[in-house]
């Protein structure tokens, strides 16, 4: 068997990052980030006369916003940065971009990078639409010559035909956003670094831009590396994910497991629990909550992932006869479905079937019902819940409302 | 393939810095180019301004000076000429001069969000106020023929001044920019030491005016020697050849440690504006 070795896989690490940290001088007194240079003669003359005084410096703390922060990333790749808010997602992009330089570590970047970390960067308001794409690109990095070659891709990109000779300050936010990203996304870098920018922008705007990204990498070899809060467009464009947690990496891996992770750190237990009058009655529903199969707190889940129940109920009184009654709530808090046990003990566990729930946030409510009398004890709207699409058939109509669940059936054509 | 590696580490002065001035180097006058179009957005008379200032810049500055100091006037040059001479290299230092020092402050947004090196940002500051000296010029030239004043070859050697006062004008700029976004202070020192350097530069008088016990202490304006050889290449006036020296020593200490300060206090600057 002939086995062709080809040397172009001996480099294909584009990005390496090792040991990357970076950090921020907070000072607690009044001085303020720019410093008046008055301040600063006034009070280096007092430090040469005090010699004894403790000075009144100010006191630093060190505030580490990246920590060690470590990862590669292969020439093609699509890699998602996830984070709460605060994580360091943006830090790092920025020491990425050479922005702003980092204070222990080594990256290794190969190959031109090109970074959206805002929209309409360097656009000036009083410009018109077709004088910011030269500026917006020359700023981003591109030639007058490139531009002009891709203007009319650009402005149908964007869709502003009409108004490419009226200042920018008169554009909608959409228009706005649409132009700004047409000309990033006619940029030819081997790497691209896109910021929460999708965040402004309605859906067909996203997933025109998710498209782009996709497209980008996929048939023309260029690495894309995306933050975001959105996990369903992370899941969709991305093969691999970093979670960054306080400055750190906690995991990098594959994206469903990073984001599995990510949801299951994140989690806000909005389980339920009773108040103490409840005592009187015979039967009521002490404790609520949702989790995941095994049990564990988890509130966001993947479409492919079983949601789970649990229920505490206290049985005063052994011989009244009921059942369990949970209503599957969405967001507009109408009843998706509802499922009945036929009997009830003091501990009880329900596990929804998978890939049943469309993406979505959704919540239960409970119900102790006695056959032909009626609720014995109710709870309402409680424990919420997302579900998560990552690739499901149903993923690329966005925000369109395609209904609470997916569809069964079988086609036929002829 | 073309391998553009870069490595990124605290402290590492990149080689790259220098290929990628070259290869950004059309931001250079398409950030001057946004700031002139902008400049004249929805006013009446639009690019007329860049004439009117100067000229009425001059035409005051020569009542002034005319009258009320008599100045070291020469015989056979028209005042206003020598006047004129003199203003147009100091008002392209001291519009270069401000808007170098303000230029960081003034695209915060660029420094935070977007990289390329940047010197390029105060050098097309300077470049823009270049253009505004383009037309002054043309204004001399005006003159010139309104006195029927006709100027001898030395005029020739005009551009060799152009390229001090903006090596004179970036070197203090870059100096003064990049301490700016520490010390806010600098937007306010700045337009009182172009007000009194106008005083202190033989803008409005000759330079032979000067007693020859301050001739040293005075030649160390930079400007001094900058005006003193647009004087000369335009008029015929006589030169201090050791004033002239001492200039341009100043002028190119000036750049050399603004470049030095710039590239020192570059990396800090998202972190500070």
């Amino acid at each position: 068997m002939l086995t062709i070795f080809d040397s172009s896989h001996m480099s294909d690490t584009v990005i390496k990052v090792e040991g990357l940290s970076k950090r921020f001088i907070i000072s607690h007194e009044k001085r303020e980030r720019y410093t008046s240079l008055g301040d600063v003669l006034t009070r280096r003359v007092k430090e040469l006369f005090n010699n004894n005084a403790s000075t009144q410096r100010e006191t630093h703390e060190e505030f580490w916003a990246l920590k060690d922060v470590e990862f590669e990333v292969k020439r093609g790749d699509r890699l998602g940065i996830i984070g709460r808010n605060g994580a360091g997602k943006s830090t790092l992009l920025k020491i990425l971009s050479r922005i702003t330089e980092p204070t222990k570590g080594r990256i290794s970047i190969e190959g031109r990078v090109a970074s959206l970390l805002e929209v309409g960067t360097g656009f000036h308001p009083e410009l018109t639409g077709s004088e910011n794409i030269f500026l917006n690109g020359a700023v981003l990095g591109m030639s007058r010559a490139e531009i002009k070659i891709k203007f009319d891709e650009i402005v149908a990109f964007a869709e502003v035909e009409r108004f490419l000779d009226t200042p920018v300050k008169r554009y909608s936010s959409g228009m706005y956003v649409r132009l700004a990203f047409a000309v990033a996304a006619h940029l030819e870098p081997e790497i691209l670094i896109v910021d929460e920018v999708l965040a402004v922008g309605d859906a067909q705007f996203q997933k025109k831009c998710l498209g782009k990204m996709e497209d980008v990498s996929k048939n023309e070899g260029r690495t894309v590396l995306f933050v975001s809060h959105d996990l369903n467009a992370i899941s969709s464009l991305t093969k691999k994910v970093v979670v960054l947690k306080n400055g750190s990496v906690s995991m990098f891996d594959e994206t469903i497991k990073s984001i599995a992770h990510y949801q299951a750190d994140f989690r806000k237990p909005e389980a339920f629990i009773a108040l103490a009058e409840k005592l009187s009655k015979p039967i009521y529903i002490k404790n609520v909550r949702v989790c995941n199969a095994d049990e564990q707190d988890q509130t966001s889940f993947l479409y492919t992932e079983s949601v789970a129940f649990e229920f505490i109920i206290e049985i005063n009184d052994e011989r009244i006869k009921c059942d369990l009654f949970v209503m599957v709530l969405d967001a507009k808090k109408r009843t998706v479905f509802a499922l009945e046990s036929n009997q009830i003990s003091k501990k009880m566990k329900i596990i929804l079937d998978p890939s049943y729930l469309v993406r979505g946030n959704y919540s239960i409510s409970v119900l102790i019902n006695q056959p032909k009398i009626g609720p014995v004890d109710e709870v309402e709207d409680v424990c919420s819940f997302e579900i998560i699409d990552n690739g499901s058939q149903m993923l690329k109509h966005g925000d369109y409302d395609y209904g609470s669940v997916f569809g069964k059936g079988k086609w036929m054509l002829s | 393939m073309q391998t553009n590696r870069i490595i990124i580490e605290p402290g590492r002065n990149e080689k790259n810095y220098w290929r990628d001035l070259w290869l950004f180097r059309e931001l250079f006058y398409i950030l001057s180019w946004r700031d002139i179009k902008v400049r004249y957005k929805q006013t009446v008379i639009g690019a007329a301004w860049s004439v009117i200032r100067p000229l009425l810049t001059t035409i005051i500055f020569t009542i002034v000076f005319s009258r009320l100091a008599k100045l070291g006037a020469r015989p056979g040059v028209p005042y206003a000429i020598l006047v004129f001479a003199g203003m147009l290299p100091w008002q392209f230092f001291a519009n270069a001069l401000s808007e170098a020092s303000n230029s960081l402050i003034g695209n915060a947004n660029l420094v935070s969000k977007v990289y390329f090196p940047r010197m390029i940002i105060p050098a097309s500051s300077v470049i823009t106020s270049l253009v505004d000296f383009g037309i002054s010029f043309l204004l001399l030239l005006g003159m010139c023929v309104f006195y029927q004043y006709v100027p001898d070859i030395k005029i020739l050697l005009l551009p060799v001044f152009v390229l001090l006062a903006l090596t004179a004008a970036l070197g203090v700029g870059l100096f003064i920019t990049a301490l700016n976004v520490k010390y806010r202070d600098f937007r306010y020192i700045i337009p009182f030491i172009v007000q009194i350097g106008l005083y202190i530069s033989p803008v409005g008088f000759s330079s032979s005016v000067v007693p020859e016990k301050w001739r040293l202490w005075y030649s160390l304006n930079p400007m001094v020697g900058i005006i003193d050889g647009f004087r000369w290449c335009i008029l015929g006036e006589p030169m201090h050849g050791s004033a002239f020296m001492i200039s341009i020593l100043i002028t190119f200490l000036f750049v050399a440690l603004g470049i030095y300060y710039f590239r020192k206090t570059e990396k800090s600057f998202a972190d500070n504006i």
